[in-house]
């Protein structure tokens, strides 16, 4: 490989920096405050002795400008979707459009308290009413909560509802069947919820085996969990089939939503034969997720779903006004405080407006097909186990750099020195060396050409110089990180070199 | 890849030490190879029922966390604390000092559907390949 090969990141900015507590110094502020003008109370009496602390030990004692620098320094470090394409398939990490940020920051909605009356909210509760609106009309449902406060946690409220239901019908019933291509979080809600989970079988295709669904499908089975498109990003055309045969059972279908930037404005879940699904808000709807959120997961269901809904819920009254509800005797209870996050329930509500129903097709469109450029850029000098079409992610193996002693996670290091956050490593795990790449509608052809240019570089190298990737990233600040020993003995805490 | 010929192995990529009514347990040479680093073991407690084809703790890796399928049926009599604590063994020794489990058979170990040495060289041989 040339240095010419590497068209987009040259040296990795990186300013060396250390822990905030290491520059602390004792009796250094950051502020001045003017001399104290009222009585003072002591905070036993005020709050309760059990709230006082007798000292505040370790905390960083430093100046204005000395954090300013810390963290922006620390900001040299970072990789995110404002830097260049980042390929998580599954996480969707499309650009969060800054828009949404200025309607987050107005006054009226950045200081709104929840516990303002409700005559003083109802700019937010009409908000929370035409997200609500807006969001069951996309995916073709009766009724939805905005509470959950991620998608897992969409999927625990989701189950809870699906148990609610069968448990009015008699039986709350044992099992959940779940695809064996299914993200991790599936079984783990089920579970929660006290389901026992059973892993349905994928075809040659890469779809729901509708065989072993038909075998495994019994009046014990509460739910079929569906992620649709799949997490190879292939529809599951047999959809209807599969609807059948679990509701023909007294089943219902959960649909993990996790992927409905692939159907927005095309395809409705509603319409499928889904009786329940969350939405990942910080996915799908553009809200910021990189760094940990937070999220939004709301739930939407079928109208035989709707009385076990969380509360509160928005009821519009007679004068129009608008009104939070809590008298709903079936619901399951509370999921979230107050209405769930409202600053990113407000900025999905941004998105869908600034784009409108053609630019939120068309945003879907684009997804797709940038996915399939993609894929028909790399395949041949990657490996693709699956070749039935796919949407808005595809998933190459690692086979033929294999042969080399190169695997995918060699791979991804390699391409963080071309300047390009990895896709998503070693998943699903029902393709070995997986390679799983989305690189959503945000890219423009010059920044994918970029992108497909590094990993076809990548591929040669590893053909002919594998010792390049094997050893990257050479460009960064730090090299090959041990994650075997941060897994192992994690050392999640800073502590003074004294004590 | 090594197969000892004293075990008998399942489809699942667990190995099984068979002794009269005790049967040892843990995972095989390939699958720690397609975990990779195994960086944390979750096993039954002492005591336990397991049961054959059913899950009966998790392993985990730098790459994905697996499920362990016991092998037998019966009940629990020891398990491997140390292993819990250095879980890396089990990709040092995946036969030896990794093993995971001691289980008091209450059934006829499934020889039927258990593989021997041999056997279970080929099914791994044609999983690859494929």
């Amino acid at each position: 490989m040339s240095d010419q090969d590497i068209q987009k990141a040259a040296r990795h900015v990186s300013q060396n920096e250390r822990l905030i507590f290491e520059l602390s110094s004792p009796g250094k502020a950051a502020y001045q405050l003017p001399p104290l003008d009222v009585p003072l109370a002591g905070p036993a009496e005020a709050l309760g002795p059990e709230y006082v602390r007798a000292e505040l030990a370790g905390f960083p004692e430093v100046s204005e400008i000395e954090v300013v620098r810390h963290f922006t320094r620390l900001s040299t470090w970072n990789y995110g979707v404002d830097t260049g394409a980042y390929l998580l398939g599954s996480c969707t990490m499309k650009y969060n459009p800054k828009i949404n940020e200025v309607v987050a920051r107005l006054d009226g909605l950045s200081n709104a308290h929840p516990c303002q009356p409700e005559s003083l909210s109802q700019g937010c509760l009409r908000i929370l009413r035409d997200l609500s609106k807006a969001l069951v009309e996309i995916v073709g449902m009766d009724a939805i909560t905005l509470q959950p406060a991620a998608g897992a946690h969409g999927e625990m409220t989701g189950m809870l509802l699906v148990r609610a239901y069968h448990e009015r019908q008699g039986n709350p019933r044992k099992k959940v069947l779940i695809p064996d291509s299914a993200h991790g979080t599936n079984p783990a809600s089920a579970a929660i919820v006290g389901y026992q989970t059973v892993s349905v079988a994928s075809n040659s295709e890469g779809t729901v085996d509708l065989v072993h669904l038909d075998r495994l499908m019994d009046e014990e089975v509460a739910a079929l969990m569906l992620t649709n498109p799949n997490t190879l990003g292939i529809f599951e055309r047999q959809i209807t089939a599969i609807g059948e045969i679990v509701h023909s059972r007294g089943g219902l279908i959960y649909m993990d939503g996790a992927n409905m930037n692939a159907l927005v404005g095309v395809s409705r879940p509603g319409d499928f034969g889904v009786d329940v699904l969350h939405l990942n808000l910080h996915k799908t709807f553009s809200t910021p997720h990189g760094g940990g959120g937070p999220g939004a997961g709301p739930v939407a269901v079928k109208k035989i779903l709707e009385p076990f809904l969380p509360v509160p819920l928005i009821r519009e009254n007679v004068d129009g006004s608008l009104a939070l509800e809590f008298d709903r005797p079936q619901t399951i209870g509370r999921v979230r405080a107050f209405c769930g996050n409202f600053g990113v329930l407000l900025r999905a509500l941004a998105y869908i407006l600034a784009n409108g129903a053609e630019g939120l097709r068309q945003s879907t469109e684009d997804a797709v097909l940038n996915s399939v450029y993609l894929r028909k850029r790399l395949e041949g000098a990657y490996d693709l186990p699956y070749r039935a079409p796919t949407l808005h992610e595809c998933v190459f193996s690692d086979k033929h750099q294999a042969r080399h002693g190169v695997h995918t996670g060699d791979i991804a290091k390699r391409l963080i020195d071309y300047g390009f956050h990895p896709y998503t490593v070693s998943f699903p795990l029902i393709v070995s060396g997986a390679l799983m790449i989305e690189p959503t509608e945000s890219e423009s052809k010059q920044e994918l050409d970029l992108l497909a240019d590094a990993l076809l570089s990548i591929a040669r190298e590893a053909e002919q110089e594998p010792q390049t990737v094997l050893s990257a990233p050479h460009s960064t600040r730090l090299r090959r990180l041990d994650e075997v020993q941060a897994a192992r003995r994690p050392v999640l805490r800073w502590k003074p070199a004294q004590e | 890849m090594s197969y000892p010929s004293n075990l008998r192995y399942s489809d699942q990529h667990e190995w099984v030490l068979l002794d009269g009514s005790v049967a040892t347990v843990g995972i095989t040479d390939h699958a720690q190879k397609q975990l990779g680093d195994i960086v944390f073991l979750e096993l039954p407690k002492v005591g336990a029922i397991v049961e054959a084809g059913k899950p009966c703790g998790t392993v985990e890796s730098v790459k994905a966390v697996s499920e362990i399928f016991s092998p037998v049926t019966g009940a629990v009599t020891e398990v491997n604390s140390a292993l819990i604590e250095s879980p890396e063994w089990i990709n040092q020794d995946p036969h030896g000092k990794s093993w995971m489990i001691r289980v008091s058979l209450s059934a006829p170990a499934p020889l039927d559907k258990l593989f021997t040495a041999a056997q279970y060289e080929e099914y791994v041989r044609q999983e690859t390949a494929s």
